[in-house]
């Protein structure tokens, strides 16, 4: 069953089985969104691409299409509440971008700067997380992880490996991996994987590329996040149908 | 039109300065700037207390006793009391000891490191104490606006002070807004 | 025994399917004592998984621990109630007399004692758990029997029996807890007149769910009968973590037949051959006699092949225990965690009914609808619908605590009035009621005239008492604390939002709270509110909501006169540097008293 539905204003149409999310980027339309990524199993778990839908609060990435029914994507208080909680994930972790190799290629950054987030008013935890630097190609810092589960998911669904899970519970939940050492140098995983690529923030990052790309001309130094997200999508078609 | 010139109290807590730097990097409009504001306590004054102010800049993050005392005294003095870089804002650069024991970090500077006087802790009461963590200052006293960046660019500060004299509501350009 | 040895042992005896994960790690800490990284290594082994998600499990859930809890671990109840009765001051003693520190073993790896959230014993407390066992009705005089116990190392076995026992307290009894019962009796109906007529029973009596959400019965049985699949499963919720709730435990103790012959009416209309009864960890106690009553009914024809001689009624049901995680109450987070994962909720469209157990069509129902619908099969829809009101058919189970002389299990028609409740309870000056427990609504005194009731004050059956000295404030920061400590950390709102929240929550009770920390507040509620994964989240808030609103005094006294203090406390993280450098001078001291 496929059809159209109306986003902001818009009227998009969608596949049978798309979510609000898949029909909204193919037409162009960009919901903010940071634990979905194209060819992942949706997760729903960041809350950041919580929509409208016919009056009721919804995740656009796992809530599918309906015929008929009315989105509301792109106003002034739901970027409100998604800039509240882009601030409780900046302030959960230790977010100190100046200090990051990840700094301009981030995707919580690159969110919280479309969400336009300047002030602060949550205290922040300082978490001590623990940060892992054993492996000789590969740094985890637990401590700018967001939880979004991509690295589990990539690891154990492209990579055919299970390096990573999400231990523990609460705001004690941690990325946890395959080893009773608990060392990432003492698992399988190889800087080839997609585990290692997908991460959106500078929690797992590939040692010894900090500045191959010189500040300011990083990703989001050129692009906002939604031109990003739009033209992966695109490109991810493209691929398809060529 | 600014009849009375916008009183500014400048200070850098746990920063490096560079915030500062980047303030005097408007270059030229500089001569523009000082047309409509007038320096209170400052780096670049030499104003030893804080006035009355229409406008405090706080650099840096709250790591010791005495931060907080600058600080308090800032926003008492202060109508509007701001937030400048990523120090004031998270903690910033010098929140990266906060994942250590405070006593790890004495250790390693006055015992570890080569060229200490024995290994002497100091317990010199002009020495101001350090706190276990290093904290942004929203989280001691109410803060009205934030500049962000490492440093903020020198256009931050100019779009901010014009926006203020102005009379409108200070916001930052997408384009401004960067968290390093 | 090595390590593997005891992890194979524990795989064989379920199976050695990975589905059973929890349970082989319940029964390996059990044997080891706790799950230590050589112990996960071992079931990992054992059952053929990932060691990380075997990890990932074992960290999930709060009654499992990766360091050795000694050989006596005594975790008291951490519900207000429990605290209202001396909680803390009798948790500080037991670590007196045995000379430790609350949440550390003692130095000569003897005992640990700690806090868990409500143990379901809030008409018996105050309670703890020892080695999983329970003490209810905890004094000094039974924590000095008890501390001279562990010294002399005697094992549990050799304790007085008195201290464990566990009353029902069924203080006024109904339909469910009055009449008699013959087991077998609601299966022997629903072979009489078939799935399709007991369906039709149930539409005429029109029951709705009791475990919280009061979905109506009879559509989610016929949901799941329909779904297509290629096996249909039952399951009993019996998680009931919902502090101030009881009475699915009085249901099991007194009553267990009444519920199995539900979930064997369920298996027959939906055409389930297995069911599963998930129990709370902290209902471990029960398990012998509910294994004996099973035990029983497959003797008697009630459960296994050929149910009463029915061909092709195959029929059984088996216990799984839960680790200590509210969140495994929520139906899907029950699924997973009945599949050995961690009790994350799903992502719902798909529900239950269509792909629920094992990605099967399943029903998910309460201990008390489980005894509900086992009546309506024998005495009629039609009978079961004149019981309540309209809209809320049938009797109600309340799980009375808190400031009453006779607190217990009390058994009313639905539309019953909390102030019948109240006086039948004997309440103390009551001054406000906390109904269906955290989760659940906060009523002060102007509103005891309402009713229990879907349409009216809709329960999942906790009914906690507070009289008129109690500080509704404290009962809101204990609910916060329960929330963040029992968040399973799956979404941002909830998993933050938590924390925040009962930090705020702490800071105002400290006496550090201005108008920001409203403002910061309200801005979390909304957010969690409207954000949140599932029910977790959505509710968690509630209680502050709910009290700022009905009693306000309690959060204006708390309130600093400035609009800001620090939440930290700004002198005392100045004291490791001065113990650091031995100073105590003016200048290593921040003057708090400023102003
Ligand atoms: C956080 C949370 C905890 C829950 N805990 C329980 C519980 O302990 N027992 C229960 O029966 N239902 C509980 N529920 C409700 C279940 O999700 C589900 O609705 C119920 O088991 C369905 O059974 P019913 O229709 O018979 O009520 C809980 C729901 C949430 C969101
Ligand atoms: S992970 Fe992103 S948001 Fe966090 S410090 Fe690095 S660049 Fe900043
Ligand atoms: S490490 Fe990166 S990819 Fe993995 S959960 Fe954390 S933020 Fe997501
Ligand atoms: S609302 Fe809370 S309990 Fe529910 S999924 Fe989110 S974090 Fe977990
Ligand atoms: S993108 Fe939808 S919840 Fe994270």
């Amino acid at each position: 069953m496929s059809g159209h539905f109306i986003i902001d204003g818009r009227t998009i149409p969608f596949r049978a089985g798309q979510t609000i999310m898949e029909a909204a980027a193919d037409a162009g339309v960009y919901i903010p969104h940071l634990c979905h990524r194209p060819g992942y199993t949706p997760h729903g778990s960041c809350k950041l691409c919580t929509v409208d839908v016919d009056g009721r609060p919804a995740s656009a990435c796992t809530a599918k299409a309906q015929e008929g029914s009315i989105v509301e994507n792109d106003t002034p208080a739901l970027n409100d509440d998604r800039r509240a909680l882009t601030e409780m994930l900046f302030v959960e972790g230790n977010h100190i971008c100046p200090a990051c190799e990840k700094t301009g290629d981030c995707q919580l950054q690159a969110v919280a700067y479309h969400l336009k987030l300047v002030s602060y008013r949550f205290d922040h935890f300082y978490p001590a997380r623990g940060v892992d630097a054993s492996h000789p190609d590969i740094l985890l810092d637990r401590n700018r992880c967001i939880l979004c589960d991509l690295c589990v998911r990539a690891s154990r669904d492209v990579d055919g490996k299970n390096v990573f899970e999400i231990g523990h519970r609460g705001i004690r939940s941690r990325v946890i991996v395959n080893a009773a050492s608990g060392r990432l140098a003492d698992t399988d995983i190889d800087v080839s994987d997609a585990a290692v690529r997908v991460c959106p923030v500078g929690a797992i990052l590939i040692k010894r590329r900090a500045f191959a790309v010189p500040i300011g001309k990083r990703t989001y130094d050129l692009k906002s996040v939604a031109e990003v997200a739009i033209e992966e999508v695109r490109a991810q078609r493209e691929d398809e149908g060529g | 039109m600014a009849e009375r010139k916008l009183r500014v109290a400048t200070t850098s807590l746990a920063g490096c300065f560079g915030c500062h730097m980047s303030l005097l990097d408007i270059d030229e409009r500089l001569f523009d700037l000082v047309q409509v504001v007038e320096f209170d306590r400052s780096p670049l004054t030499d104003i030893k207390h804080c006035g009355p102010c229409d406008l405090g800049l706080i650099e840096g993050g709250v790591c010791n006793a005495e931060n907080v005392h600058v600080l308090r005294e800032f926003r008492e003095n202060c109508r509007i009391l701001v937030a400048v870089g990523a120090c004031a804002i998270t903690g910033g650069v010098p929140a990266l000891r906060n994942n250590i024991d405070l006593w790890d970090c004495f250790r390693e500077v006055y015992q570890y490191e080569a060229g200490t006087a024995k290994g002497v802790l100091p317990n010199d009461p002009e020495l101001p104490l350090p706190f276990d963590k290093v904290r942004p200052i929203y989280e001691v006293v109410h803060v009205d606006y934030y500049l962000p960046g490492c440093p903020p660019s020198a256009d931050v500060f100019w779009k901010f002070v014009t926006d203020l004299v102005a009379g409108r509501e200070p916001t930052l350009d997408r384009e401004m807004l960067r968290y390093d | 025994m090595t390590h593997d040895e005891v992890a194979t042992a524990c795989a064989l005896r379920h199976g050695r399917s990975p589905t059973k994960l929890l349970q082989v790690l319940r029964d390996v800490q059990a044997a080891l004592g706790h799950l230590g990284a050589d112990a996960i290594d071992a079931v990992a082994r054992a059952l053929g998984l990932p060691r990380v998600r075997v990890e990932a499990t074992a960290t999930f859930y709060h009654l499992l621990h990766a360091e050795s809890h000694g050989v006596y671990e005594i975790l008291f109840s951490d519900n207000i109630i429990d605290h209202m009765q001396g909680k803390n001051e009798l948790l500080e003693y037991m670590c007196e007399r045995m000379w430790l520190a609350p949440e550390r073993v003692s130095e000569d790896g003897l005992v640990y004692v700690g806090s868990t959230s409500d143990i379901g014993l809030g008409d018996q407390g105050p309670a703890a758990l020892v080695n999983g066992a329970p003490l209810p009705l905890l004094d000094h005089n039974r924590l000095d029997l008890i501390a001279g116990l562990i010294r002399n190392q005697k094992p549990l076995s050799e304790w007085p029996p008195m201290l464990f026992e566990v009353a029902t307290n069924i203080r006024r009894g109904d339909v469910l807890l009055a009449e008699p019962h013959a087991p077998g009796s609601s299966v022997a109906r629903v072979l009489e007149i078939g799935p399709q007529g007991m369906l039709e029973d149930l539409e005429r009596a029109s029951p709705r769910g009791r475990g919280g959400a009061g979905f109506k019965t009879a559509v989610k049985w016929a949901a799941c009968r329909a779904a297509p699949g290629s096996a249909r499963y039952v399951i009993c919720n019996a998680d009931e973590g919902e502090p101030g709730t009881f009475k699915d435990r009085v249901l099991l103790q007194a009553h267990a037949d009444l519920v199995f012959d539900g979930m064997t009416v369920a298996a027959r209309v939906v055409g389930a051959a297995h069911g599963i009864l998930y129990l709370r960890g902290e209902y471990l106690f029960l398990v012998d006699a509910l294994e004996a009553v099973l035990q029983r009914r497959r003797d008697d024809g009630l459960l296994g092949n050929r149910i009463l001689g029915e061909p092709g009624f195959d029929f059984d049901i088996g216990i799984e225990l839960g680790a200590g995680a509210y969140i495994c109450g929520e139906e899907s987070a029950l699924i997973e965690s009945a599949e050995g994962k961690a009790g994350r909720p799903r992502n719902r469209p798909p529900f239950p009914v269509t792909c629920g157990y094992l990605g099967q069509p399943t029903v998910v129902d309460n201990v008390e609808t489980f005894a509900c619908t086992a009546k309506i099969a024998v005495r009629g829809g039609a009978w079961f619908a004149a019981i309540g009101t309209p809209e809320s058919t049938g009797t109600k189970l309340l799980s009375v605590s808190g400031d009453c002389a006779r607190p217990g299990v009390y058994e009313y028609p639905f539309g019953v009035s909390v102030r019948r409740v109240l006086a039948d309870c004997g309440a103390k000056r009551p001054h406000a009621v906390q109904v269906g427990g955290p989760s659940g609504t906060c009523l002060s005194w102007r509103e005891f005239d309402r009713r229990i009731a879907f349409e009216d004050v809709p329960t999942a059956g906790a009914f906690m008492v507070f009289g008129r000295e109690r500080d509704m404030f404290e009962v809101a920061r204990n609910f916060t604390h329960f929330f963040a400590h029992e968040s399973c950390g799956f979404c941002t709102p909830c998993r933050v939002g938590t924390s925040l929240l009962s930090n705020h929550m702490d800071k105002l009770a400290a006496g550090k709270g201005s108008a920001h920390d409203l403002t910061q507040m309200q801005r979390l509620m909304h957010i969690m509110l409207t954000m949140s994964h599932c029910g977790l989240g959505h509710t968690a808030a509630k209680p502050v909501v709910e009290t700022m609103e009905k009693f306000p005094e309690t959060y204006e006294r708390r309130l600093q006169a400035l609009d800001y203090e620090p939440a930290f406390d700004v002198d005392g993280a100045l004291e490791t540097a001065r113990q650091i450098t031995g100073r105590d001078d003016a200048f290593a001291h921040v003057d708090e008293d400023r102003s």
